[in-house]
């Protein structure tokens, strides 16, 4: 047997990542309660901030070759895989700045301040008296910051595996710390524990299908390499039904952890049930890490399939951009209305993976990094509003007035808002355009007008929480903003900034994205 | 001088201005509000500046600035100015500044927002002046699609925040409506993007307008008919939406009444006609065939909005309203001279445009500064005025008769432009068209007679709330608007030697020339 070779500086983000991940283990393990917070949130950050650095040296050496495979093919890095690891890594860097929010110090006796977001002890059963000790010593959970980390570096890993077993493994990798993160929040916490059954239920009967379909295409190609599987498919081995059940019960799989329809059903409640630091970073970084491996399987192993899998993503799509908008219009409460805007722009960005262009790759690259920062951003401002009892108030109802009271927030959140619905002059407009162009070009422009007529409906709802916010008159218990400190405000100066940014000048990132068009086969 | 971004710096003044006045402090509102309004003169100036070195027998474009912006999307920053944009950026700067001045105090009551009410009113009166110098000037497709729809954002924080009683469902009403209209367009412009990826014609896909106009009119980009009609539809809906035409008219009454009136006026007399400017400008010179199939249609369509606005306007109680289906008449007016594709036509339609912002702005705000006295819009609770407000009542009737075109006031040289015009070509439209000019004296001439003749009511002349004359700032707001209708009146030749070459123009490269004269009643069909 020849001893492979592993190519460590080509996994160095992952590793890193990973390193940090263990060390973060170990931290919980030896430290003393009083040091690990800042222990960890240096690991955590250092580390993060050391596997983006190494992404730009990595494509800084790479440029102009197509990519280079690792450890025997199960790895690639090639210019799409090293744009969705930047991407990942640094939404990882602000969920981590949002999950590290403490506590304003007014909640707690004795100047004990625990996480703000995370329950101090998970072990704990709600409502014992275990959990009002924990609560009154200010203990804080760090624990949480080597799960995300974890959770992260199963995402870098989702983007670049070249064969299904790999995909496999970091699907699972990048979702059991998820489930668990989901559970974890400070106040509701049967909710958040029913939000983290949910999600980890239906994630392991997705995950089965994932694995059940790579078994499938296994038997169809002889081998889980994409690559492998590409020239079977191309070279019209006779069990074509085979492959296309395979491709079916991975499409579950990865829909599922897209959130389209009808594979949804999840994503609102765990939106609403997980701590809102989680459902900021998850509704980000759980899409792009996603919509990365789906994109890898469709443009590399099953690009001859095209004719089987496009109606199947066209019907998909419709569904999802229609069932999403229309749901999202009846909503009360505004995380809920959020996570089905989340369905509906899955569906956006199905219109660029069936483009089947390149320009589809690269419109699709760049939605996922302009989404994936709008919508951490949104989240970050939902965490801030909180009724008198700390807790978080996201009633529609109770968010009416709050732009008058509170113009900064007002703006910063209709910004976003405005982003989601695709508004010139914002980041979201560009990756509309940009995906709608890519299926034009690529035929789909029946999906274009679905697209352009759900736009328009999503607007709708969009714009009613902005009439709230501003020109309705708050209500009688009317909720605080908690002023965060700097680590969230950071998170949203950056987010919004981005947003606005991407709108005004994005060809910068479109470069990038374009560079970043051809997967390696 | 000719390399001076004249036109980069016209759009960038009111917008960096409105950054500016928005993050003043609290409670430095009188600065914000002289702020504003030296900001707003600056960015006359410089109209002024491109209109005096406008050459109006030189290129078609002029003052083009051309650099990259999204090249992956074949849109590039590029801004040049013709005649009929020309002419609209004169109106939308000499507009501003009294918007401002009649505007001093609508925001003073609004609280929240921390204290700086007027300080947003302010930002985002001048943020949608810059927003519609970009639609007006861009010379990119993209571009201009950008600003034409990011302009609906502050015009709708303007009607919403500082308006009436209902002006949150005005409000949304508006945004709603155009917003729609934007999208459909949206699809109609990454169709058109398609569609020039897909020809020889152009090398990549391009939003570049002259080159595509360029290659439209020499025949070499030749698009399917069928789909250069769903693009066509696709632009003039959303222009439609936008202008109003009739049926697409209903957002615009309610957004009219519940602004305050220098908003309303914004919206009416300059955001609006960056919708017939995109028909004109757009529409017809990009599909000058499908132009010509939809031809019937939009001009029936324009010919009811016509009537159905005067029809409707006489009817009304509010004398807000009233004016707002004035409007609606009159852009049925301005789009049925568009699309009658006469030089009289187009021409008339350009200078309706400019006119129409004037006798509107200076109709709607002088109702403002009356309704400000009484509080109610109602007409029948008013009369009498001209007795204890004769400069008031003075300068309504001027303005009232500039709205019912009489000769020697500004809009009757364009009515009578747009009529002619139409009457070479379709007799029957323009007999139908003519009719509105004797409801016109109806709504103008009886809203009159009800509000300002007539006994004096109690409590009119003395006491508390008596009705007092125009004050000096007031009179600031009306004077200029009233002496630009009596020059432009008796001396339209200035404005018309900028819009005449530009309309020969756009008529050229759309292929359709005026129809030679004849008395038949027949449909005479363009010479291409």
């Amino acid at each position: 047997m020849v001893t492979p070779s592993i190519e460590y500086g080509l996994l160095s983000p992952m590793l890193i990542v990973f390193g940090a991940a263990v060390a973060g283990v170990l931290v919980e393990a030896f430290l003393p309660r009083s040091a690990r917070y800042r222990v960890q949130i240096v690991l955590a950050l250092g580390g993060l901030v050391a596997a983006v650095v190494a992404v730009v040296l990595l494509a800084r050496q790479l440029h102009g070759t197509p990519g280079k495979p690792a450890v025997l093919g199960s790895v690639v890095l090639d210019p799409p895989a090293l744009f969705l690891q930047g991407t990942i890594a640094l939404i990882g860097i602000l969920g981590i700045l949002l999950v590290a929010e403490r506590q304003s110090a007014t909640e707690t006796a004795e100047g004990a301040r625990g996480l703000d977001g995370f329950t101090p002890q998970a072990s704990a059963v709600p409502g014992s008296v275990a959990e009002q000790l924990a609560t009154k010593a200010g203990v804080m959970q760090t624990e949480v910051f080597p799960l995300t980390m974890f959770a992260i570096g199963g995402m870098l890993l989702f983007g670049a595996a070249d064969d299904l077993l790999t995909m496999f493994i970091a699907l699972e990798v990048l979702s059991l710390p998820l489930y668990l993160l989901c559970g974890l929040a400070r106040r509701r916490r049967l909710l958040s524990q029913e939000a983290s059954m949910k999600y980890f239920l239906l994630g392991a009967f997705s995950s089965g299908f994932f694995l059940y379909g790579a078994a499938m295409l296994y038997g169809y190609a002889g081998t889980l390499d994409l690559s492998g599987i590409a020239t079977a498919v191309a070279s019209r081995s006779p069990n074509t039904p085979l492959a296309l059940i395979g491709i079916a019960l991975l499409l579950v799989g990865v829909l599922f952890k897209v959130g389209a329809v009808p594979f949804h059903s999840w994503i609102p409640d765990v939106y609403q049930g997980a701590p809102t630091a989680i459902t900021a970073f998850m509704a980000a970084a759980t899409k792009i890490a996603a919509f990365g491996a789906m994109l890898r399987i469709f443009y590399v192993a099953l690009p001859q399939l095209r004719d089987d899998w496009r109606p199947v993503l066209w019907a998909i799509a419709i569904l999802t951009m229609v069932v999403g908008t229309v749901t999202a219009v009846t909503q009360t409460d505004v995380k809920r209305m959020l996570a089905y805007s989340a369905v509906a722009h899955s569906g956006f960005i199905l219109t660029g993976v069936i483009a089947a262009n390149p320009a589809g790759v690269s419109s699709t690259l760049f939605y996922l990094f302009a989404y994936g920062f709008s919508t951490l951003g949104a989240f970050a401002v939902v965490g801030l509003v909180r009724n008198a009892t700390g807790e978080e108030a996201t009633g529609m109802a109770q968010w009416a007035g709050l732009g008058r009271r509170y113009p900064i927030v007002g703006v910063v959140f209709s910004l976003f808002l405005l982003a989601f619905a695709g508004i010139p002059l914002t980041s979201g407009f560009v990756s509309k355009f940009a995906v709608f162009k890519a299926a034009g070009e690529g035929g789909a422009i029946p999906l274009v007008i679905i697209g352009v007529v759900a736009s328009a409906v999503a607007a709708y709802f969009y714009v009613r929480v902005i009439v709230l916010m501003f020109f309705t008159d708050p209500p009688e218990d009317a909720p605080e903003v908690v002023i965060p400190s700097g680590l969230t405000t950071a998170v949203i100066t950056v987010t919004a900034a981005v947003t606005f940014a991407l709108g005004a000048l994005p060809q910068p990132l479109l470069d990038l994205a374009n560079d970043a068009q051809t997967f390696l086969r | 001088m000719s390399t001076f971004p004249w036109l980069t710096v016209l759009w960038a003044t009111p917008t960096v201005g409105a950054a500016v006045v928005m993050l003043l402090p609290a409670a430095a509102r009188t600065l914000a509000k002289w702020l504003a309004l030296v900001v707003s003169l600056a960015a006359l100036g410089l109209a002024a500046v491109v209109a005096v070195g406008f050459d109006p027998a030189g290129a078609q474009y002029q003052f083009v600035e051309s650099h990259r912006w999204i090249p992956s999307f074949g849109t590039g920053y590029i801004l040049g100015v013709d005649g009929i944009a020309l002419a609209l950026v004169v109106l939308t700067a000499v507009l501003l500044p009294l918007l401002i001045v009649a505007g001093w105090n609508d925001a003073a009551h609004q609280t929240g927002l921390g204290g700086r009410g007027v300080q947003a009113y302010l930002a985002l009166t001048l943020a949608v002046e810059g927003m519609v110098f970009m639609s007006l000037v861009a010379l990119d497709i993209l571009l201009f699609y950008v600003f034409f729809e990011a302009m609906l954002i502050p015009m709708y924080f303007l009607i919403g925040g500082f308006g009436g009683e209902h002006r949150s469902r005005a409000a949304v009403k508006f945004l709603l409506y155009n917003l729609f209209g934007g999208l459909v367009m949206l699809a109609a412009v990454i169709g058109l993007y398609v569609v020039t990826a897909g020809s020889d014609a152009f090398e990549s896909g391009t939003f570049d307008f002259r080159a595509i106009v360029a290659a439209v009119s020499s025949g070499e980009f030749v698009i399917n008919p069928a789909v250069a009609n769903f693009l066509f539809l696709g632009f003039m809906f959303a222009f439609a939406v936008k202008a109003p035409l009739w049926p697409f008219h209903r957002w615009l009454p309610d957004a009219a009444v519940q602004a305050t009136p220098a908003s309303a006026v914004l919206m009416m007399a300059i955001m609006d006609k960056v919708g017939t400017f995109g028909m004109l400008r757009y529409c017809l010179p990009l599909f000058p065939d499908a132009s010509t199939y939809f031809r019937p249609l939009v001009i029936t369509l324009a010919v009811i909005g016509i009537v159905y606005g005067a029809v409707l306007a006489i009817g009304q109680t509010d004398v807000m309203r009233l004016i707002a289906y004035t409007s609606i008449s009159h852009f049925g007016f301005i789009i049925l001279g568009i699309f009658v594709m006469t030089s009289q036509g187009q021409a008339g339609s350009t200078l309706y445009m400019i006119n129409h912002g004037i006798s509107t702005a200076a109709l709607f705000l002088i109702a403002g500064f009356l309704v400000s006295r009484r509080g109610s819009r109602v007409i029948d609770a008013y009369g009498g005025v001209q007795k204890v407000a004769p400069v008031l009542a003075g300068t309504f009737l001027v303005a009232g008769l500039a709205t019912l075109s009489l000769p020697g006031l500004a809009p009757f040289i364009s009515e009578f432009l747009v009529l002619i015009g139409t009457f070479t070509r379709y007799p029957v439209i323009a007999v139908f068209a003519a009719t509105a000019l004797v409801l016109s004296a109806v709504y103008i001439l009886w809203m009159y007679q009800r509000m300002m003749t007539g006994p004096v009511p109690e409590g009119f002349a003395e006491g508390e709330r008596r009705i007092r004359d125009l004050v000096p700032r007031e009179l600031a707001v009306v004077g200029p608007l009233i002496a630009l209708l009596l020059v432009l009146g008796i001396y339209p030749k200035p404005a018309l030697d900028v819009i005449n070459p530009a309309v020969q123009h756009t008529l050229t490269t759309i292929g359709q020339s005026d129809p030679p004269p004849q008395m038949l009643p027949r449909i005479a069909e363009g010479v291409r």
